[in-house]
C-alpha cells in the first residue's frame, strides 16, 4: 500500500502542492515515512488541525473547480482506513515536512533579495584611495575632450552624506531651529539623503536624455564626492557666523567642487546643447543646495548682521533662544575683529 | 482511488502491523531544559551575563566574551534609559522638545545597523548580531555621561556647568569609540580599520551631541 499510496498521494496533491513549491519533491524523493495523503483529511485528533483543514479546503476547491460538485466524497474519505492511532503522528510529520519546505523557500527568497553581497564590490576601497578621491573632488580637471574616469564607489559618498547629516545637526542645534513638524534628526537625514539620491536620479535621467555616458552608480559617486565641499563650507560657517565669509566659501569651495563635477560630466557628453543643459542644471542645483543649507539652518546674530548685511537680510529667520554655548560668541568676536583689521 | 471510495471500515477495528515512522529529529527541548527552572534562575543568569559584558565595556581588554555570547538585553536597557533621560528637553513651545523617545531609539538602532552593514561590506568577519551587541553595549559610557550631565544641570546651567559637561561628554565619547573599536576593528582586514572606525566615530559623535546639547526645561 505504501508505494501506490505515496505515488497516488503525490499525484493527487499535484495542484495544491504547486502552491507549496517543492512539496512534491519532498514527498517522492525523500524519507522513509509512509504517508498516505488522503488520510490527511481527517483533522480530529491531529495536532495540526489548521494544516489538515487547509489541505482539505484546497482539495475541495480543486475538486469543485474540476468537477463542479460539492465535495461529498471528502468526508467519506476521512474515515477511510481509520488510522486513528497514527493520526497525531501523521499530522506532526506532515507539519514537520511543511515547515522544512517553507523554511527552504523562505531562505531561498531571503538569500536572493536580501543579499548584501550585491553591494560588496562598491565598498572595495582602501583608506588611501578614499583620501585621494576626497582631495581630487576639489580639483577641476582640465581635459574635457577625453572622457574622465569616475570610480563607482559608494563608501566615500555614503560617509560624506552621514558627515553632512552630523554637521547639519550641529548647525540646527546652534541655530536653535524650531522644527514644527518632524524632528531634527529626521529633517537632517531626509534633507541630505533626499538631495543625494534625488538629485543623482534626476541627473541620471537628464544624462540619459542628453546621451551622456554615465551610469547610476557613477552619478551617485560623483555627486557624493561633490558634497565634500559642502561639508567643509558648512563646518566652517556654522561655527563662525559671518556672512561674507560664507559667501566667499560658497563661491570658492562650492564653486571648485561644482566645477569638477561639471568638467567630468562635460567630458562624457557630446554636443553643445546637451553639455549646457547637464552642466547648467547640476551647477545650479549644487550651488543652490549649499545656499539653502546655510540659510535655512543658521543662527541670526544681530550685531554682525546689522553692520554687514543691511538690505540683504534673509527672509526666514529663526527665533533665537539663549543657549549655554560659550564657543560661538568667542569665535564670532574673533572673526569680527580679524575682518575689521583686514 | 475511485474504486475504493465505497469501502468503509468501522472505527473500532485496530490497525495492525509494523509501520515505522522515523521521527526526524528529537525535539531540541530535551537538550537544555531551561524551561523547567524557576524564573529567578533565568533572570539572575541573564543579569549576570549582562553585567559581565558591562564590565568588559568599561575595561576594554581584548576578550572575546562580548562577541561570543552576544545578547541584546544590555543595548536595549541602555538605549531605553538614554532615551528616557533625554526626554523633557528644553522647549519654549510644546511641539519642539529635545529629541523624542522614538527619535533616539531609531537613531541608535538604525545607526548600529548601518555601521554593521558597512563593516560587513568592507569584508568583516563579524556577524550581524555580534556587531549590534558590541555597538549597543559601548553606549554605556555615554549613558553614564548623560547621568552626570543631568546631575550637573540640577545644580545650574551656567558656563562652568557647560565646561564640565563638555569635558565629561568628550571623555565618555572617546571611551565609547575606543571600546567599540577594540572589539570591532579586529574583525577587519588590517588596512581597512580606518574605514570602519570612521562611521563608529560619527555614530557616537551624534549621540554625544544629543547629550551635550540637552537642556532641561
Amino acid at each position: 500500500m505504501a508505494a501506490p499510496g505515496a505515488a497516488g498521494g503525490g499525484g493527487r496533491s499535484g495542484a495544491p502542492a504547486a502552491e507549496w513549491g517543492g512539496f512534491e519533491d519532498n514527498m517522492q524523493g525523500g524519507g522513509s515515512a509512509v504517508i498516505d495523503m488522503e488520510n490527511m483529511d481527517d483533522t480530529s485528533g491531529s495536532s495540526f488541525e489548521d494544516m489538515g483543514e487547509m489541505h482539505q479546503r484546497m482539495k475541495e476547491e480543486e475538486e469543485e473547480e474540476a468537477e463542479g460538485e460539492a465535495g461529498a466524497g471528502e468526508e467519506e474519505d476521512g474515515e477511510f482506513l481509520g488510522m486513528k492511532g497514527l493520526r497525531g503522528q501523521l499530522g506532526r510529520q506532515v507539519a514537520d515536512q511543511m515547515w522544512q519546505v517553507g523554511k527552504r523557500q523562505a531562505s531561498r527568497a531571503f538569500s536572493l533579495y536580501a543579499n548584501i553581497d550585491i553591494l560588496r564590490p562598491y565598498f572595495d576601497v582602501e583608506p588611501v584611495q578614499v583620501r585621494a578621491r576626497l582631495l581630487e573632488s576639489m580639483i577641476p580637471v582640465k581635459m574635457i575632450n577625453f572622457p574622465q574616469k569616475i570610480a563607482g564607489e559608494l563608501y566615500g559618498p555614503l560617509m560624506l552624506v552621514f558627515t553632512l547629516v552630523a554637521i547639519l545637526l550641529h548647525g540646527m542645534k546652534t541655530s536653535d531651529t524650531i522644527i514644527r513638524e518632524g524632528t531634527l534628526m529626521g529633517t537632517a537625514i531626509g534633507t541630505c539623503f533626499g538631495y543625494w539620491l534625488g538629485v543623482s536620479s534626476f541627473m541620471y535621467f537628464l544624462a540619459y536624455l542628453c546621451n551622456a555616458q554615465i551610469t547610476m552608480v557613477q552619478m551617485l559617486s560623483l555627486l557624493g564626492y561633490g558634497l565634500f565641499g559642502h561639508c567643509i563650507t558648512l563646518f566652517v560657517t556654522y561655527n563662525i557666523h559671518f556672512h561674507s565669509l560664507f559667501y566667499i566659501f560658497w563661491l570658492v569651495v562650492g564653486g571648485l567642487s561644482t566645477l569638477r563635477m561639471v568638467a567630468v560630466l562635460v567630458s562624457r557628453t557630446v554636443g553643445h546643447t546637451q553639455r549646457l543643459i547637464l552642466c547648467g542644471t547640476l551647477a545650479a542645483l549644487h550651488m543652490l543646495f549649499l545656499l539653502y543649507l546655510h540659510f535655512a539652518y543658521h543662527k541670526v546674530v544681530e550685531g554682525i548682521l546689522d553692520t554687514l548685511e543691511g538690505p540683504n537680510m534673509p527672509p526666514f529667520q529663526r527665533v533665537a533662544r539663549d543657549i549655554p554655548v560659550v564657543s560661538n560668541p568667542v569665535l564670532n568676536t574673533t572673526a569680527k575683529a580679524i575682518a575689521l583689521t583686514l | 482511488f475511485p474504486g475504493l471510495a465505497d469501502v468503509s471500515i468501522s472505527q473500532d477495528i485496530p490497525v495492525e502491523g509494523e509501520i515505522t515512522v522515523p521521527v526526524g529529529s528529537h525535539s531540541p527541548d530535551e537538550d537544555y531544559s531551561t524551561l523547567d527552572e524557576p524564573v529567578k534562575d533565568t533572570i539572575v543568569r541573564d543579569l549576570k551575563a549582562v553585567g559581565k559584558k558591562f564590565v568588559h565595556v568599561m575595561y576594554p581588554r581584548k576578550s572575546s566574551a562580548l562577541l561570543r555570547d552576544w545578547d541584546l538585553w544590555g543595548p536595549l536597557v541602555l538605549c531605553v534609559s538614554l532615551a528616557l533621560m533625554l526626554q523633557g528637553g528644553s522647549a519654549d513651545s510644546k511641539d519642539d522638545g529635545g529629541p523624542q523617545f522614538a527619535e533616539v531609539f531609531v537613531i541608535i538602532w538604525f545607526g548600529a545597523v548601518v555601521i554593521t552593514l558597512n563593516s560587513k561590506l568592507l569584508g568583516g568577519t563579524i556577524s550581524f548580531f555580534q556587531s549590534l551587541c558590541v555597538l549597543g553595549y559601548c553606549v554605556l559610557p555615554l549613558t553614564v555621561a548623560m547621568l552626570v550631565c543631568r546631575l550637573v544641570l540640577l545644580a545650574g546651567a551656567g558656563t562652568i556647568s557647560f565646561i564640565i559637561r563638555l569635558i565629561v561628554v568628550l571623555a565618555m565619547f572617546g571611551w565609547s569609540t575606543l571600546a567599540s573599536t577594540a572589539f570591532l576593528a579586529d574583525s577587519q582586514p588590517p588596512n581597512r580599520k580606518a574605514l570602519v572606525v570612521y562611521p563608529i566615530f560619527l555614530f557616537y559623535f551624534v549621540i554625544s551631541w544629543m547629550i551635550l546639547t540637552f537642556t532641561p526645561q
